[in-house]
């Protein structure tokens, strides 16, 4: 198929629509509103059901009761969207439901403003919500990979029974980039065992979706359950199945400078390890595709090998601390950070490696 | 400018369709099978302020898609010459609406590009089109795509309208062309000393 030029939006709109997915519940804000609108009109067609909820709580419990019900369902929104919908989302890593969740990340903290931003890395980690779960999250740098991560995504909520995030940010969003549309997947919707109305089940038998756990030891022992599913995910990206999926790892070898950096940010990376080379400086660049399970044993691989670590992000310093957590004080991790909506220049970056590296 | 890759800035008003110039470069740049990327601005300005958006074109795989400097700026109003003549690459372009945007001390070590493309758009009998006078002057720069390329890709812009708008479209990409073609812009030391009364 010939290549398309569209936004990022609408590209992982379309992707989720080849994947199989029928369902979105959803809220707009600005820079993701693209996304619903594309499914608003391309859902219909597909004889998919497209909800524009009261509000983002709402949008996202609808996506807990279709994905119990077997359906590949998503919805989206951006940073303070993404707050409201913690609730859900915790309930949802806890009654182990797939979904896609899409955050097209924008300055923060509070309403912040619409510019592009990465300061959501710790909500997206970290759970977000309350209680012990995690969420598998997607960094895309492209808008192709956008299209792919979207299809990968519902893939491995389905094969995690667990919710997965895809990361994006303001930029990701906006622009348009020429993109090779995958093949359409088939998906049945009574595939799934566990689901709610799973026909092959006797009619006495029923199944529960639910994360409620009165009992105490029956809540330790779920919560034992899921810690398990987690550790089995972070065996398979770092050194299983997705360890190549996990990370892109960009003239690492001979390297005395790493920089690491997720999202549209790589992209940026990888302009200053060009200019790097040019001038005889010997950069490298390591960039998480998966930022839960966190590529720790790549970077502690490279530990070993480079002199020196640059963390670069569109917040505080946030990725920064699982880069140090990884690099285990064997080597100096460095962070460079530009926040509220602005995004570092390939120059002010390159300042910052000459500080490390040449520093007279 | 260097042949592999080309990085643009467009800015004007909002409803000059500077992002729609934009698309129209890239998704040309695309089909003549090149890299191309294109970020709008989004900021709350946009409603009745300015617009600009970013486009590169790159024979290679594109890293970053941001431009901090630009190789050319195609400016359709006052105030983008302001926020972005002195970006541009030294030895780059900037392109500009001399219909709105009168001559005035630019540097010295760009390329001046006067095009009338408002005044072009409204001989046409449609303002609205000067957005692609310049797609077709800029045609003639680029090293990345042809003319030819432009005129086919433009019907696929505008799918569904009607046959006088595509017409009036294709001719003003021609306008452009051939007012460039035909050498009616100025070189930049040029401008700069007639403005300078040298």
């Amino acid at each position: 198929m010939a290549k398309v030029l569209m936004k990022g939006n609408e590209a992982i709109g379309e992707a989720a629509v080849l994947a199989g997915c029928r369902y979105y519940f959803g809220y707009p804000i600005t820079p993701q509103s693209e996304l619903p609108a594309y499914l608003s009109k391309r859902l219909p067609q597909v004889d998919g059901v497209f909800v524009q909820a009261e509000s983002e709580v709402a949008a996202i419990n609808m996506v807990y009761g279709a994905g119990s019900a077997g359906a590949r369902v998503m919805t989206s929104s951006s940073s303070p969207g993404i707050s409201l919908k913690q609730e859900g989302i915790s309930y949802i890593a806890g009654a182990e439901v797939p979904c896609l969740i899409v955050n097209v990340v924008r300055g923060g903290p509070g309403l912040g403003n619409i510019a592009p931003a990465q300061s959501d890395y710790w909500q997206a980690t970290r759970g977000g919500g309350h209680g012990d779960y995690r969420t598998l999250v997607l960094a895309p740098n492209s808008v192709q990979e956008m299209a792919d991560m979207t299809i990968e995504g519902f893939e491995l909520a389905d094969r995690f029974r667990n919710p997965v995030l895809l990361l994006s940010d303001g930029v990701l969003g906006q622009m348009m980039e020429p993109v090779n549309l995958p093949e359409p997947r088939d998906y049945d919707v009574n595939s799934k065992k566990w689901a709610l109305g799973y026909p092959g089940k006797d009619k006495a038998e029923r199944n529960l979706c639910s994360s409620i756990f009165l009992d105490v030891e029956e809540l330790e022992e779920h919560n034992w359950h899921l810690y398990q599913k987690y550790q089995v995910m972070t065996d398979l990206f770092s050194e299983g199945q997705y360890k190549d999926f996990a990370v892109e790892e960009h003239l690492c070898d001979d390297a005395e400078i790493i920089l690491v950096g997720y999202g549209i940010i790589s992209r940026i990376l990888k302009t200053v390890v060009e200019k790097c080379r040019k001038r005889g400086i010997k950069a490298g660049l390591l960039r998480p595709k998966v930022l839960w399970p966190f590529p720790t044993k790549a970077i502690q691989r490279l530990a070993d090998k480079a002199a020196n670590f640059l963390c670069v992000e569109m917040s505080c310093g946030q990725m920064v601390e699982d880069v140090k957590l990884a690099v285990n004080g064997k080597k100096p991790v460095y962070f460079f950070g530009r926040t509220g909506g602005t995004i570092p220049s390939d120059f002010e970056i390159l300042n910052e490696v000459d500080k490390i590296v040449r520093p007279d | 400018m260097s042949s592999k890759v080309e990085r643009i800035i467009l800015a004007g008003f909002g409803g000059q369709g500077i992002l729609f110039l934009g698309k129209v470069l890239a998704e040309t740049g695309m089909r003549a099978g090149k890299n191309v990327s294109w970020i709008p601005s989004y900021g709350p300005e946009m409603r009745g302020g300015t617009a600009n958006c970013t486009v590169i074109l790159s024979e290679n795989e594109i890293a970053s898609p941001m431009v901090t400097v630009p190789d050319t700026v195609i400016a359709m109003n006052r105030p983008s010459v302001a926020r972005f003549n002195l970006k541009i690459k030294a030895g780059g372009m900037l392109m500009y609406n001399s219909s709105l945007i009168e001559r005035q001390e630019f540097r010295d070590d760009i390329r001046l590009v006067e095009i009338p493309a408002s005044d072009i758009a409204e001989e046409l009998g449609n303002g609205k089109v000067a957005n692609l006078v310049m797609a077709g002057a800029y045609a003639k720069f680029s090293k990345l795509f042809t003319v030819e390329d432009l005129y086919k890709a433009l019907p696929d812009f505008m799918p569904g309208s009607k046959k006088e708008l595509l017409e009036i479209n294709h001719t003003a990409v021609e306008k452009g062309f051939n007012y460039v073609e035909e050498k009616k812009y100025m070189f930049g030391r040029y401008v700069y000393s007639v403005f300078k009364g040298i």
